[in-house]
């Protein structure tokens, strides 16, 4: 790990060169894509920037509480942010809020717990990050899809609940149905990881110059720790969703319109 | 949807007749409380529907929607899922019987009958669980002429057979006056004129 490569912003400009080929692409297709890779190529410039800043400042602190807020920090932005993408669901900033939370701190206590790392800043953070990233999109998927499965399903739901179903009852295909789709992209990456494609974490550490063997073991680590917080996110997701679909009384709600 | 509705329901079987929009399907919703009404009360026994627990109302007084929404499964586990619901057997051929399907269809996937036979297992669903009110909401509206006349031959003999009382929602005001003994005429979510008595 002492072979640490030190990127110059000149080099981070010269890879720019591959954003212009993207802008060239979108122009010349008519995608109609150019603002949007502009806005984010900026966006990640600054954003990564002023959270580098942040990483260093709690890394040299090396503080619990710096890591604690942080992490809720993501949490919370997470939440906002998944919330967007699973407009059918009534009220769902709160069941994203506990989804993610619980999918942070159990993982991050369990990883602890376990000895696989200290409780310290440096691999609470960026263990942390992918964690919470990963499950708010685990679980904003879950959420978009149980939406819409509520709303085509509504039928075949009032007609089980007609019977003296209760909620959750009726909801169960339907809660199976989102699960799946919540979990199963990170299934299948985690399938074909190494043969299609070579993660992140992994390629990070070979470039650092980290022998091969501990990339792929740290990199199965995180695939692992992945798995679990992912399935947690939008397994809590759905389940405090799909209540908000219903009324006390096992009624289904009218349905709100998703706002375009 | 709707305004000043006071009507007694009695036993028998009695007819909810008006164009569409008038209301008819929502009545038919707040006895079986898939929605409560903003304001007013319905009663159910001389009590206030609210006052029930809402799982065993919904046994008591059972809804067939107007078209099939089954379970992507048997035609026997359809019938079955409501008593089983409570951790009860279901007479499944009984209630394939008495809704005009042999019980050859109990094995069969719900989902590859026809229209008409999907509606007649919905009408099983609900018998099974032995109700003593059953809202039908357009048993017919989704059938071809020679289908409905089948289905009203089944509720005739249902209404025979069972002690339960029938209320049927229809725009039809032939078929109303084929099945029920007393109507009930529902225009812009008003009663038009309270329900006459019928020579059955």
């Amino acid at each position: 790990m002492s072979a640490a490569i030190h990127p110059s912003l000149g080099q981070v400009a010269a890879t720019l060169a591959l954003v212009v080929i993207a802008a060239l692409i979108s122009a010349w297709q008519r995608a109609d894509l150019e603002r949007d890779i502009g806005i984010a190529t900026i966006r990640s410039f600054i954003q990564l920037t002023a959270i580098g800043f942040v990483i260093k400042l709690i890394l040299d602190e090396n503080r619990l509480v710096f890591v604690v807020a942080l992490i809720a920090a993501m949490v919370l932005f997470g939440a906002f942010t998944a919330r967007r993408r699973a407009r059918r669901v009534p009220n769902a900033f709160w069941p994203l809020l506990v989804a993610l939370a619980v999918a942070g701190i159990s993982t991050l206590a369990l990883v602890v717990a376990l000895g696989v790392f200290k409780a310290q800043a440096r691999y609470l953070v960026p263990v942390g990050g992918m964690v919470i990233g990963n499950a708010m999109t685990a679980a904003a998927v879950a959420l978009n899809r149980l939406g819409d499965d509520v709303a085509g399903a509504a039928p075949e739901i009032e007609a089980t609940l007609a019977l003296g179903a209760t909620t959750g009852q009726a909801m169960r295909p339907i809660i199976r149905r989102s699960l799946r789709s919540g979990m199963i992209p990170l299934i299948d990456s985690t399938k074909t990881t190494g043969l299609i494609f070579f993660p992140g974490t992994m390629v990070g550490m070979l470039l650092a110059g980290a022998a091969p063997i501990d990339a792929v073991r740290l990199q199965l680590i995180l695939l692992y720790v992945l798995l679990g917080s992912v399935s947690l996110a939008a397994l809590t997701a759905v389940l405090l969703a799909h209540r908000s679909f219903f009324t006390p009384a096992h009624q289904l709600r009218e349905l709100p319109h998703p706002a375009v | 949807m709707l305004a000043d509705v006071s009507v007694d329901l009695a036993d028998g079987t009695t007819a909810l007749v008006g164009p569409s929009g008038a209301g008819k399907s929502t009545l038919l919703r707040l006895l079986n409380r898939l929605a409560d009404a903003d304001a007013g009360v319905v009663r159910y026994r001389g009590r206030d529907v609210r006052d029930y627990d809402v799982l065993a109302l919904r046994r008591e007084v059972a809804l067939v929607p107007q078209l099939p929404a089954l379970l992507p499964t048997t035609v026997e586990e359809n019938v079955g899922y409501g008593p089983a619901l409570c951790g009860h057997g279901a007479d499944v051929a009984a209630a394939l019987e008495l809704a005009g399907l042999d019980r050859a269809f109990a094995p069969r996937r719900a989902q590859q009958l026809s229209v008409g036979e999907q509606q007649r297992v919905m009408l099983a669903r609900a018998l099974a669980l032995g109700p003593r009110v059953l809202l039908l909401d357009e048993p017919t509206a989704a059938l071809d002429a020679q289908a409905r006349d089948a289905v009203e031959r089944t509720l005739l003999s249902l209404r025979a057979r069972l002690s339960a009382a029938l209320i049927i929602v229809t725009h039809d005001m032939a078929q109303a006056g084929r099945l029920a003994d007393r109507l009930v005429i529902l225009e812009h979510g008003r009663v038009r004129e309270p329900g006459e008595a019928l020579t059955a």
